[in-house]
């Protein structure tokens, strides 16, 4: 059992590029960890590093109150689950899972005892003599779990485990993986592109974006209040609607003084022809629309010049709206409709999308 | 593909037939010839079908040899083969194994330099430097010697070669993953990689046994004592005497025994024989 | 070139390294090394003393008319060699290469002779037409042919290129079918329902298909007459009758052994790894051109 910090961690490869840029994170014993965000962020690196496949180049890392820095992955207490699962083809999957306790010394009688109980926990039991090639995605997904709980180690580290499996047992993986943790208690760092898996798997989400963390905390909290537009749009599916607005409009109805980025969530419209006080109205034209059964997903074009409707933040340049509504309902394509959002559900960032200006 | 009518794969049946008839040939007459009267061949009355000379021809090539001024006994020379074919295509992939090994998983100084000078063997076969080689060979008293045989033939590197490029496929994670199990650099060689790279080493063994055995100029050069003599080597001292004293039904039969291990190599191993000629080849 | 995922390791990679590059270098470079210094050298009759002779051995050999000749027939045998061996094993390997019964056991009963050694070859084919106890040579007879290979020197040519292409078929086969089973089965597919017949076929889509195995088969073959025709020649001909036919590599061999001339021995070897090298460069080259197309 360990907590996890990370202090202005930075990784400069010899080249010069700068893949981390200083990051901090703490994550609390027991803790399940997300590093989320878009391929290329640094997420897997600064995974890396955690496991000690990477050297880190400035800051610490501090594993249950040791700085791991210079240590060796092997001592480091930690497991890790790869993408692609890396078991050893040719080793069985009773070895795949006992060959690290082995490499440790420890006791046959105690690696069989280890081994039987993952297998049991995992539903591996009766495939334990078998080659990884023998088994399917899911299975081998498992066995690269059951030599991660073996070891029973401080921390788990699990680097986009579930990519390579189809969509429904991506699902069922994805809840096994979290009833586990809950259940071992055991502190987990976890990387994924998939926001959707981050959201549901996450007690503290780390939102990535170039090398550099955008926002920390619990999923929820940055779903409702993204700290940037970056945030905004990586978290929610479909991605909230980001509008360019200028200066005077958000003085007047924002009360901030600079042009800045008005951001509505498709859900948060409704279609109607009311304007509640405060708040903010569009006229779009249905161009297409999506339905997906218990909801509907209407993409409008705003019209260039549009007519002003009482307490709309002006005259917003040519777009593409999303709106979700009720599945029952599905406007035609072609026809024109009027949506409108509350006052407390816009969120107002300034011109460069960094920083959130409405509390 | 597009299938074809009755008449064109009867003439593709017929041309396989006789390329097959082709091949075969000199095969059959060698093992024809091999059972029958040396007086009889030597007036060129052999006949096509085989003789009843079988056993005492092959008793007398393998146990005695030939009667005339190279008086080894074949099996001696095939011996000599064997252990030649073995050293080279064991000695090989062990040295190929390790170095590759070492340019693939490490980052060293001169790391580049050596691939480089490994590398550049590729190029030249021990043919065009053949004299040289003899004289090192002589210097350091290895004529006569199985090292002396076996060494100047290892110094290449095409096995280095197709280890680094096996190595290369190898996923990152694996050895990643050994890393975290606390697995060390001799121990991922150990467990993990030389495992994986079976197939890819008995694909090389087969190619390089047959290699091997089939190595001529240089035994010739550097065998001087009957009794280190190749196969290859025996077979061509037995028809140096001239023409009249050849004793053939010997001579045909060293050739069988010649021919044998490796075409059994390649019928039973078939598969691992196409790979590692077309590994190697690439 | 190189992994992401490494170890690290101050001495352990160059013990790794250490056996191969010790072999190499003693009994590659060395030698290698020499051949070249020793291509510069004269030396007396009774190898007493040695003289510094700057390019005086190449410039003799290139003089040497038997030197030239051994160029010029080395080429020839080689062509000679590569075309009717490569077009025959082409010919089998299209008709394996079709949906036929058995082709399992036809790649079989081809492939095997890969793997006798050119020596035996020799012995296996001068046996087969030896002037007096020959089988084929008495056919040859009776149809009037004067087969006499010890002592015609066109004759012992032909039938070297001969014993060294029908060792090479199963090679070039093997290969062949193997690049042929790399086309796609829908390119044929195509070019029927385009309307081609199957001769126009293969002319107009296998064969220009094939042609990246074509050109690396040529050149493999090429080496492979270079060098490994030696075998074939000793236990044939000894390069006669006379030196008719003495090729290259044989010539280095036979001049190094029984003339005692080091020095053109060398300067003779040195010339064949630049061949060799400027072939193997071809090679390479249109490798490079084939994975970029």
């Amino acid at each position: 059992m360990a907590n996890v910090t990370l202090r202005n961690v930075r990784k400069t490869y010899p080249g010069g590029f700068e893949a981390i840029k200083g990051v901090n994170v703490d994550v609390a014993d027991g803790q399940f960890c997300v590093l989320v965000g878009p391929s290329g962020c640094g997420k897997s690196t600064l995974l890396r590093m955690v496991a000690g496949l990477e050297t880190v180049t400035g800051g610490e890392i501090d594993i249950g109150g040791r700085v791991v820095n210079q240590v060796e992955p092997a001592d480091r207490d930690i497991a890790m689950v790869f993408q692609n699962y890396a078991l050893y083809p040719h080793m069985s999957v009773f070895n795949n899972m006992a060959y690290g306790l082995r490499n440790r010394g420890m006791k046959e009688a105690e690696v069989k005892t280890r081994v039987d109980e993952a297998a049991r926990v995992l539903e591996l039991t009766p495939m334990l003599e078998r080659k990884p090639r023998q088994l399917s995605g899911g299975q081998r997904q498992r066995v690269a779990m059951g030599r991660a709980i073996v070891r029973q180690p401080k921390v788990f580290l699990f680097d986009e485990p579930l990519s390579n499996l189809d969509a429904k047992l991506r699902i069922a993986m994805r809840v096994e993986i979290r009833k586990l943790q809950r259940r071992l208690n055991t502190t987990s760092i976890y990387v994924t592109h998939d926001q959707l898996e981050a959201m549901t798997l996450a007690d503290v989400l780390v939102v990535m974006n170039g090398g550099e963390v955008e926002q920390i905390g619990n999923p929820l909290a940055i779903y409702e209040k993204p700290a940037t537009t970056f945030v905004a749009s990586f978290i929610g599916a479909p991605p909230m609607n980001l509008m360019p607005t200028r200066a005077d409009e958000i003085k007047s109805q924002l009360g901030s003084t600079e042009a800045g980025i008005l951001g509505i969530r498709p859900e948060d419209f409704v279609i109607t022809d009311q304007t509640p006080a405060g708040g903010i109205a569009l006229p779009l034209t249905v161009e297409a629309i999506e339905r997906v059964g218990a909801e509907t997903f209407v993409y409008g074009a705003r019209d260039q010049d549009e007519q002003r409707v009482a307490a709309t933040p002006g005259e917003l340049p040519p777009g593409e709206v999303i709106v979700r509504i009720p599945g029952s309902e599905a406007p035609p394509i072609g026809a024109r409709i009027r949506v409108a959002a509350l006052r407390q559900k816009l969120h107002l960032f300034s011109g460069d999308g960094r920083t959130r200006l409405e509390a | 593909m597009v299938e074809e009518e009755g008449f064109r794969r009867y003439v593709a049946h017929a041309i396989l037939w006789i390329g097959i008839a082709i091949v075969a040939f000199p095969v059959y007459i060698a093992i024809v010839a091999s059972t029958q009267d040396n007086a009889l061949i030597a007036n060129g009355q052999m006949s096509l079908l085989p003789g009843g000379h079988f056993f005492e021809v092959y008793y007398q090539t393998i146990f005695v040899g030939t009667s005339g001024s190279t008086r080894e006994p074949v099996g001696n020379m095939m011996l000599n083969s064997l252990v030649m074919a073995l050293l080279i295509a064991v000695g090989k992939i062990a040295i190929s194994i390790i170095s590759a090994y070492a340019i693939v998983y490490f980052r060293f100084p001169f790391r580049m330099p050596i691939f480089w000078i490994i590398f550049i063997t590729l190029m030249l076969p021990v043919e065009v430097r053949i004299y040289p080689t003899y004289k090192i060979v002589a210097d350091l008293h290895m004529l006569d010697s199985y090292a002396g045989l076996a060494l100047p033939l290892i110094a290449s590197a095409t096995a280095t070669l197709l280890f680094r490029q096996f190595f290369m496929t190898v996923p990152d994670e694996l050895l990643e993953a050994s890393r975290i199990d606390g697995a060390g650099p001799l121990r991922f060689f150990w467990d993990t990689l030389l495992p994986l790279s079976r197939t890819n080493m008995a694909a090389l063994f087969v190619i390089l046994f047959i290699l091997g055995w089939n190595q001529y100029l240089w035994p010739l050069l550097i065998t001087t004592r009957d009794d280190m003599q190749t196969i290859q080597v025996g077979i061509r001292k037995m028809i140096t005497t001239t023409d009249a004293l050849t004793e053939w039904p010997v001579v045909m039969a060293t050739a069988v025994l010649a021919m044998l291990p490796p075409v059994f190599v390649v019928v039973a191993m078939q598969k691992l024989f196409v790979r590692g000629l077309v590994e190697t080849e690439k | 070139m190189q992994k992401q995922a490494i170890f690290q390791s101050r001495l352990l990679p160059y013990a790794l390294v250490a056996p191969q590059l010790a072999i190499v270098l003693i009994f590659f470079y060395w030698p290698a090394l020499q051949a070249v210094v020793q291509s510069f050298l004269l030396q007396d009759a009774f190898g007493l003393s040695t003289t510094f002779v700057w390019f005086d051995n190449y410039i003799e050999l290139f003089r040497d008319r038997a030197y030239f000749e051994a160029i010029v027939r080395t080429f020839l045998f080689s062509f000679a060699i590569a075309l009717s061996s490569l077009s025959f094993a082409l010919l089998l390997a299209v008709m394996a290469d079709k949906p036929l019964r058995g082709s399992m056991l036809y790649r079989t009963l081809l492939i095997w002779p890969y793997a006798v050694a050119p020596p035996v070859v020799g012995v296996l084919w001068i046996f087969m037409l030896h002037p007096s106890l020959g089988v084929l040579a008495r056919y040859l007879r009776a149809m009037g042919i004067d087969w006499n290979p010890l002592l015609d020197g066109d004759q012992a040519a032909a039938l070297i290129i001969l014993a060294a292409a029908w060792k090479q078929i199963s090679y070039n086969f093997l290969f062949f079918l193997a690049g042929l089973q790399a086309i796609p089965r829908s390119v044929f597919e195509a070019a029927a329902i385009d309307g081609a017949r199957p001769m126009r076929r293969f002319w107009t889509v296998t064969f220009p298909l094939l042609s990246p195995t074509i050109f690396f088969l040529l050149v493999v073959n090429i080496v492979y007459a270079f060098f490994d025709t030696f075998g074939i020649i000793d236990t044939m001909t000894r390069g006669g009758p006379g030196t008719s036919t003495v090729t290259l590599v044989y010539k280095v061999y036979s001049d190094g052994l029984l003339g005692g001339n080091l020095g053109s021995s060398a300067a003779q070897s040195v010339i064949l790894m630049v061949m060799v090298i400027v072939l193997t460069g071809i090679q390479f080259r249109f490798v490079e051109r084939k994975v970029t197309y």
